[in-house]
């Protein structure tokens, strides 16, 4: 299905993308830490997600950590010397069998050890679909709670690269959202990226982290040293506004950012930023008030427009905040089509689109 | 970005990955053996080199042969084979495969009336329960298909436990959420049963690694699959994933000859499922006669010591028929005939078997048999009347269970259809749910 060459070539092309910021389509804006946080390290995505493992398989003896080419360190440097640190029955390669890794990892969280499972890419999650959504999610609920898997988590690469092209770019987010009993999650950057991974972890449910792959290297943030949980289910409003709301999650916060910031020195206009973070369950309550505040609302995804999660936040908000609507929301997401090659500059909700698709809202 | 800049970047992300792929290729040639003073080929270290051409072929195999203690007429054929059970268990075996087989028919029959929704008998496969499950520990965690309910009554399910499932009441444990015959219990280590063939083949693989890694771990994992989920991917994944990872795992194959109306010769072409282990797989392998109830049980022993002792996995191919229908769903006169089936009802039936064996010893009696079977039948009927009869669990339970806390979406829905049944109660079936 796919050749480590290509991961190779791939974790090489993100190197210099971290380097080239004129070839990627956003630029990064960095968490913030509240002020006083003292012990920081500086660390990229890829380093605070090993961090967070690190501490999750020194915090519980009995978890494990697999999948394809884990042990080496993974294609994306993850789990860099955690097999010399855990020992190689706690971090071990799998045979290349995504719906056996997937499988194998609910048997393990049914005997209540702790799984952290990788996929290798998003786009190869797809064999192991029966695995997640008829067993792993169902598990609780069909066994009447005598068995469940929720000590276990997904850790799957995702999202647009550069030149991933079909098979190295998708956002498969939606395909999951429609199951009840996983969580699914997308962290914007490093701090959160630790955050959220230690929460799925502790986590009785299921849980699916989908890590945007060009923010691996590219974002660089002050993460705590110790060990912390964010919260599940919970949005975070990146900035105040109140003209318009933009919604999105992962790298595409990051588009969404720096619109607001055009928006506000071209347009004048005040954008109220949010990251979904969580797409399963998410966060009603803080959309609605933002939308109902606004009347406006942006909604951006790399995935396909029909059927992307967009669809499904767009409905709930014309719903509950009808009366308090200015404009319909738009969503401004990737084209349905493949993720396509050369082509990637012109699927890509860029911050151009999404800055043509804010001037609409506006002047609706 | 100046072009130089760029090939400097370009340059030493090269070196990066070139210093990765020799740490790669050290660690390959630290194990390398030679053959014949040549590097051997990293794939097949152990494989000879031939200078004429040959295609391997399946004849080139002979098949697995078929293990069993007793002949048809209940002899036992080695005495050295004989496992020497006492009495005791003998009768137990013999009584619990009375039991599934008796409450199957009546269960059947109750389905037939349309009492409950769906059922699925055993008939035919007993003595691939009863036998294998003798020759376990109750800490042994079991992984089944769907047919293997004769494991449940070795174990002490009650019968008022599968009837209570089957009208899904709410007695039942899994919460009347699933179909009838999908059993569970936490109580008896059987995880519960899901209808999607063969995805608890790797999770049995999963939970044995994880078993494998608790300190003086003495349990091991049965995992139960039909020949025909044998096809299924999770099946390739699970042996290939217990066999490198090393796991305590036992495959035990119902090969019943059927899978619904597809014969087991359109299923595939190799030497049944015990074909696959030893040489596509590395597992160690046994072949068994399923209507035997002592050569399984001598089998599944002898897997279940080595599993333990080498932490490797095995495949157990019970050879039975599948004297039933598929499921109530199903006549299977359609694809074959009533001869044939009658032919594995009589002479090959596993419960008639042992009950030879148990004449010869001197340890049947008839009239306790017939004893026996009309308790049975007496206790299942009147537990199907107080089964059905059982309100059925509170219809708010729907929402619970999806995760281990009630979500706020799922609150939110839960109260919107409270006050939908509210408003509209006469259209629901309100009495027969728990308030």
């Amino acid at each position: 299905m796919k050749v480590s060459s290509l991961a190779r070539g791939l974790l090489s092309a993100i190197k210099l993308n971290a380097r080239c910021s004129t070839r990627s389509h956003f630029t990064y804006y960095p968490t913030k830490l509240a002020e006083g946080t003292h012990d920081v390290q500086k660390m990229n995505m890829f380093q605070a997600i090993n961090n967070a493992m690190d501490l999750a398989l020194e915090q519980d003896s009995s978890a494990l950590l697999f999948g394809e080419d884990v042990g080496f360190g993974g294609v994306f440097r993850c789990s860099m010397n955690l097999r010399d640190k855990y020992g190689k029955d706690r971090v071990f390669n799998t045979p290349l069998c995504e719906q056996g890794i997937a499988g194998f990892a609910i048997g393990v969280a049914n005997t209540g050890t702790t799984a952290i499972a990788e996929i290798q890419f998003a786009d190869y999650i797809f064999p192991s679909f029966d695995q997640i959504v008829n067993e792993a999610a169902k598990y609780r609920y069909r066994s009447g709670g005598l068995f469940d898997c929720g000590s276990l988590t997904f850790r799957v690469p995702c999202g647009a690269v550069g030149h991933g092209a079909l098979y190295h770019s998708q956002s498969p987010e939606a395909y999951f959202a429609h199951t009840p009993g996983l969580r699914v999650v997308i962290p914007r950057g490093p701090i959160k990226a630790k955050g959220l991974l230690l929460a799925c972890i502790k986590d009785p449910n299921p849980c699916i982290m989908f890590e945007p792959k060009t923010l691996y290297r590219a974002a660089v943030e002050d993460v705590p040293v110790e060990s912390y949980a964010d919260d599940l289910g919970k949005c975070d409003i990146l900035r105040e506004g109140k003209d318009i709301t933009l919604i999105g999650w992962g790298t595409q916060i990051h588009v969404l950012l720096e619109v607001a910031d055009l928006a506000k020195k071209e347009l004048d206009i005040d954008c109220e930023v949010i990251d979904l973070v969580s797409v399963l369950p998410w966060d009603t309550q803080t959309i609605c008030n933002s939308a109902n505040k606004t009347g406006r609302v942006l909604i951006a995804h790399e995935a396909p427009f029909t059927q992307g999660f967009g669809s499904e936040l767009a409905a709930y908000i014309q719903e509950k905040c009808f009366l308090r609507l200015e404009a319909p929301i738009k969503r401004v997401t990737g084209w349905d089509t493949p993720f396509p090659h050369v082509f990637e500059p012109f699927y890509l909700p860029d911050k151009h689109r999404c800055l043509a698709a804010l001037k609409e809202i506006i002047n609706y | 970005m100046s072009f130089l800049r760029k090939s400097v970047q370009l340059f030493n992300a090269a070196k990066q990955n070139t210093r990765m792929l020799s740490g790669v290729q050290r660690s390959y040639s630290a194990g390398v053996k030679t053959v014949d003073d040549r590097y051997a080929f990293p794939g097949a270290r152990d494989a000879s080199f031939v200078n004429n051409l040959k295609l391997t072929m399946p004849e080139d195999y002979a098949p697995i042969p078929i293990y069993r203690v007793m002949d048809r007429d209940g002899y036992v054929l080695n005495e050295q084979e004989d496992p020497q059970l006492s009495q005791e268990v003998v009768e137990k075996m013999f009584r619990d495969m009375l039991l599934l087989s008796t409450m199957d028919k009546i269960l059947y029959e109750s389905q037939r009336q349309g009492r409950i929704s769906f059922y699925m008998t055993n008939f035919g496969e007993e003595a691939s329960h009863i036998g294998s499950a003798a020759a376990l520990e109750m800490r042994d965690v079991i992984y089944g298909q769907y047919r293997e309910a004769g494991v449940l009554v070795w174990r002490g399910f009650r019968i008022d436990q599968f009837i209570d499932q089957c009208y899904g009441n709410d007695d039942d444990l899994g919460r009347g959420k699933q179909m009838p015959v999908h059993y569970g219990s936490k109580e008896l280590n059987f995880v519960t049963i899901s209808s999607p063939l063969s995805t608890q083949i790797p999770q049995a693989v999963g939970a044995a690694y994880a078993l494998k890694r608790k300190p003086n771990n003495d349990s091991c994992v049965v995992c139960y699959f039909g020949e025909g989920a044998a096809s299924e991917g999770d099946a390739h994944a699970a042996f290939n994933f217990a066999a490198t990872l090393e796991c305590p795992v036992i495959f035990f194959c119902r090969n019943n000859g059927f899978a619904i109306s597809t014969p087991s010769n359109e299923q595939y072409r190799g030497d049944g499922i015990a074909g696959r282990g030893p040489m596509g797989y590395g597992i160690a392998t046994v072949r068994v006669d399923g209507t035997d109830v002592f050569a399984v049980y001598n089998a599944m022993k002898r897997a279940r010591e080595y599993v333990l002792r080498e932490n490797k996995p095995v495949v157990l191919e019970a050879l039975a028929y599948r004297v039933s229908h598929h499921s109530t769903s199903d006549d299977s006169t359609a694809y074959r005939s009533a001869e044939e089936i009658e032919m594995w009802n009589t002479l090959e039936h596993p419960i008639s078997k042992l009950k030879s064996y148990m004449v010869h010893k001197g340890w049947f009696n008839e009239k306790e048999e017939t004893e026996f079977v009309s308790g049975v039948r007496k206790q299942v009927l009147k537990q199907i009347a107080i089964s059905e009869k059982k309100l059925k669990p509170n219809w708010r339970e729907m929402f619970e269970g999806v995760y281990a806390d009630m979500p706020k979406h799922l609150l939110k829905q839960q109260r919107e259809l409270e006050q939908h049944v509210e408003a509209h109660k006469q259209h629901y079936p309100l009495k027969s749910f728990k308030q």
